[in-house]
């Protein structure tokens, strides 16, 4: 059985199956999935090049009439895969809450404000060393129904195309030292401290801007080919 | 241990970033503003093969659609070429992606506008039938779900090598039905007919 991408790194996933976050209760597969070899049609992957962005795309700053609420923020880092290689040209999406915890989503019903210059979605494409840069704001913190005063750190969806089908990659980007963590199913569906670790920003005082805007770091590791192509003719 | 970066639920609110212009299928006013990179129609001006449409529904364990899926497909052209394939040999049409992105209805509804795909290669050289790599994303979906879709009635699904390792009592689930112009291909999560799901 071709093993071209490893399956080992996948025991930092959570589980399907996490009751904790009840609404995996009645979507997570309940029968055994069925292990299969890695055929040209999974080690084979969508390539979005430079062309299916535009100017400004990972400036969130930029998509109202005035500069949105909230911190100011830098969020950059290197896509790579598990062999810390560099990820170039791979197409990186992200969405997150206004500063106020509130999405632009028509379902969102949190009571707290819009804000009319922050639409929240962005997307660029690494550069040859894998890096990425977006600037924004900070989220905020909100409620949400999974149980008794329940409410989502705050955190950034990342949306990730690496060189296959099976080095595709959504996740969310946590911040620092966030006193919600011991109580986000979300979060703590990934068990090992150690692996919860790599959603964790780290602060970036190097690259903050003075007197213009915070960093943080965030690399994402996907996975990725043990050998390359040509190791294996 | 493992250096990947862990996987997390693409949550309820993915789709003014990801699919900003999917529901205006059904609500004129339910598009956002953000430009749509990657969409529901994977047809190119340059496309050969077969035209076809798919359309699904998605249920969770009690039977509901689950309204905030979304779902990718991948797969190649109709003479059964990746656009990525590894050589990339020149394609006569270049333009074909073989990628598409839907967001779900109200009614866990998908639905993608593309080509059939020819056959491609497999494992020790056999041919594999024609399929569409499937991968699923959702609230309540901690990491995505990856399926294939096969074509009903199709003579090479007999000799797929990729087919034969799902017990046949349920090599059923992953079969795309013919009905009209429609290929319709339901997913299940979970119950009698839960969709066979792969570990990759």
């Amino acid at each position: 059985m071709s093993l071209i991408y490893p399956r080992d790194g996948l025991s930092a996933y959570p589980k399907h199956l996490t009751p904790a976050y009840k609404s995996t209760v009645k979507r997570a597969p309940t029968k055994p999935l069925v292990l299969m070899p890695h055929t040209l049609s999974e080690m084979t992957g969508p390539i979005y090049g430079h062309d299916a962005i535009q100017d400004n795309d990972n400036d969130l700053t930029k998509q109202g009439k005035g500069e949105p609420l909230g911190e100011r923020i830098i969020v950059h880092g290197h896509v790579l895969d598990e062999n810390k290689r560099p990820v170039p040209d791979a197409l990186v999406e992200l969405w997150q809450a206004n500063a106020c915890g509130r999405y632009v989503h028509l379902v969102d019903q949190h009571p707290a404000p819009l804000d009319p210059n922050f639409t929240g979605a962005g997307r660029t494409v690494t550069d040859k060393a894998g890096y990425y840069k977006f600037i924004t704001v900070k989220p905020g913190a909100y409620p949400w129904g999974n149980h008794h005063n329940a409410w989502r750190p705050n955190h950034i969806h990342f949306s990730v195309f690496g060189h296959s089908f099976l080095s595709r990659l959504v996740t969310q980007m946590y911040f620092p030292g966030d006193y919600l963590f011991p109580f986000d199913p979300i979060f703590n569906s990934v068990t090992d401290e150690r692996d919860r670790a790599r959603m964790i920003s780290t602060f970036d005082l190097e690259n903050t801007i003075p007197d213009w805007a915070l960093c943080f770091r965030f690399d994402i590791v996907l996975r990725g080919r043990d050998k390359t192509p040509e190791d294996m003719d | 241990m493992s250096e990947l970066t862990p996987s997390q639920t693409v949550g309820p609110f993915y789709a003014y970033g990801l699919t900003p212009k999917g529901r205006a299928k059904w609500d004129p006013n339910g598009h956002y503003s953000w430009k749509e990179t990657i969409g529901d129609n994977l047809v190119t001006p340059d496309v050969v093969g077969d035209r076809i449409r798919i359309e699904g529904g998605i249920y969770d364990g009690d039977g509901k659609p689950i309204p905030d899926a979304m779902l990718e497909i991948w797969q190649a052209d109709g003479q059964g070429r990746y656009s990525n394939e590894p050589g990339s040999r020149r394609l006569p049409n270049t333009s074909f992606k073989g990628h598409g992105r839907s967001a779900c209805d109200g009614n866990g509804v998908f639905s993608f506008d593309t080509v059939k795909p020819g056959q491609v290669a497999g494992p020790g050289g056999k041919m594999q039938a024609p399929h569409i790599v499937v991968c699923i994303f959702g609230r309540g979906m901690l990491r995505q779900v990856y399926t294939r879709m096969y074509f009903d009635g199709e003579a090479a699904n007999a000799a797929d090598p990729v087919l034969a390792l799902v017990p046949a009592e349920r090599r059923d689930t992953l079969m795309a039905k013919k009905q009209g112009n429609v290929w319709r291909f339901d997913v299940h999560m979970q119950g009698d007919k839960e969709t066979v799901f792969f570990d990759v």
